[in-house]
């Protein structure tokens, strides 16, 4: 709504000021015609601006597009370029140390495994060891002990047996003390007779 | 006339001459609409030169939004025009940056907006569709025009459909060039208006500083449309130019 009534207000100076331009042609370049003709008609479109423009914004846009082109975006791209591959190629290292932990877990697992078998052999044999010592000396010990029965026995036997010897002298001895007691004399050979066939 | 100037919604569209340069009869000065372009693209490649300097691995702020718009673009261009498309990114990256730079360094108070001026939006549209059409000849020969020719169509309604095709096709410069420069315009000529209102009003005492609050605030929400219009016509402008050179390299429908 205030574009329409600007615009229609400047349409009459418009021309005055074209007026201005063409008189004023000898002195082309000068500020003050070329202002008025601009205040003429509303300005982006203006054609008498348009060959400036176009002018400058092909210089300006065209070295801002050979700077992006051979500067900036190589140095973006190769920025961006290098980041991937440093990402892909730690993701490729953990991996690979990945790979060496399971190697290394399972080598030591491989190793817990045998290391485990080994003591048990070790513990096994071991064990059968001590059980055959023990018995050896257990053995031993019986045998001794066996003998030392026999020597026993045998010792015993023989103080039985000169035990049972005296038996007859004390027997006689005793019968005779007897015999005297009731008597009052004794006959040693009718008594040591009478022990013996007794003792048989 | 200076305080007339200062209301007026136009004012802001003047082109003054900076240095006065006459080649052939041709008036190619260097006024305040080159001086901005000239702005433009310093602070645009500055942007990109600096912010990539570092080349960090991990990458600062400044670095990580330069390499977000490359990799935006690059992926807008590759999404609509595939792989072979790849070869416009320059042009489509350039294109993007400089309208994108241009507008939000119209925003500025003071400053010129180079795409308020319709000539330049329609110097970039002829680019690109001269582009499109060398191109497209170029790589396809005859076989470009069946751009013009849907398959699938009826022999009866053919010529309806081809005659509208390329209706279609000649106002694209048109339209990629209007949308832009229009949006521009219309907008800056919104800002001013209200922010006139703003000076006018308070010039009338305390009542009309009470009553300049409204179009204050109008203005301060209008800045922040400005700012989404000028990302968003650039981008626009952008992925109709990768859509335009999709048809450049793929003409069949």
């Amino acid at each position: 709504m205030f574009v329409t009534p600007a615009y229609g207000q400047e349409t009459a100076p418009a021309v005055e000021g074209s007026d201005a331009h063409a008189t004023s042609g000898a002195q082309a370049g000068t500020e003050v015609p070329h202002e008025a003709a601009h205040e003429g008609t509303f300005p982006p479109f203006d054609p008498a601006t348009f060959a400036s423009q176009i002018f400058w914004l092909a210089i300006t846009f065209g070295l801002f597009y050979l700077f992006l082109k051979r500067v900036v975006m190589p140095r973006l791209a190769g920025i961006l370029d290098t980041r991937s591959s440093r990402i892909a190629q730690d993701l490729d290292q953990a991996a690979r140390l990945k790979g060496e932990a399971d190697a290394a877990v399972a080598a030591y697992e491989q190793e817990l495994a045998e290391a485990k078998a080994g003591a048990n052999a070790i513990g096994q044999q071991a064990r059968d060891a001590a059980k055959a010592e023990a018995e050896t000396a257990r053995k031993k010990v019986e045998a001794n002990l066996e003998k030392k029965l026999a020597e026993a026995e045998a010792h015993i036997a023989s103080i039985k047996s000169s035990a049972m010897k005296d038996v007859g002298g004390i027997a006689e001895s005793t019968a005779t003390a007897i015999v005297e007691q009731l008597v009052g004399k004794a006959d040693k050979a009718g008594v040591a007779a009478a022990v013996k066939s007794i003792a048989g | 006339m200076a305080a007339a100037d200062k209301v007026d919604p136009i004012h802001q569209f003047h082109i003054n001459k900076i240095i006065p340069i006459d080649f052939g009869g041709y008036d190619l000065s260097f006024t305040n609409s080159s001086l901005f372009m000239v702005a433009t693209v310093v602070v645009a490649s500055l942007f990109l030169y600096l912010a990539t300097s570092g080349r960090h691995l991990i990458p600062s702020r400044w670095q990580s939004s330069a390499e977000m718009t490359y990799e935006f673009v690059g992926s807008m261009l590759k999404d609509s025009a595939g792989s072979h498309g790849m070869r416009f990114f320059p042009l489509v990256f350039s294109l993007f940056m400089f309208i994108l730079t241009a507008n939000l360094l119209g925003l500025f108070p003071y400053f010129f907006t180079i795409t308020s001026h319709i000539i330049v939006t329609f110097a970039l549209a002829i680019l690109v569709i001269g582009i499109v059409v060398f191109y497209g000849l170029a790589k396809h020969g005859f076989g470009f025009f069946k751009l013009f020719v849907p398959s699938g169509v009826p022999m009866l309604l053919l010529p309806l459909v081809v005659a509208i095709e390329v209706v279609s096709f000649l106002s694209r410069p048109v339209s990629l060039s209007v949308r832009l420069f229009a949006n521009m315009l219309a907008g800056h000529i919104t800002l001013k208006v209200f922010a006139g209102f703003v000076v006018s009003l308070s010039a009338l005492g305390a009542v009309g500083i009470a009553g300049a609050i409204l179009p204050l605030i109008m203005a301060v929400a209008l800045t922040a449309l400005e700012l989404l219009v000028a990302a968003l016509q650039a981008y626009v402008f952008a992925i109709l130019t990768c859509m335009y050179l999709n048809d450049a390299l793929h003409p069949g429908h």
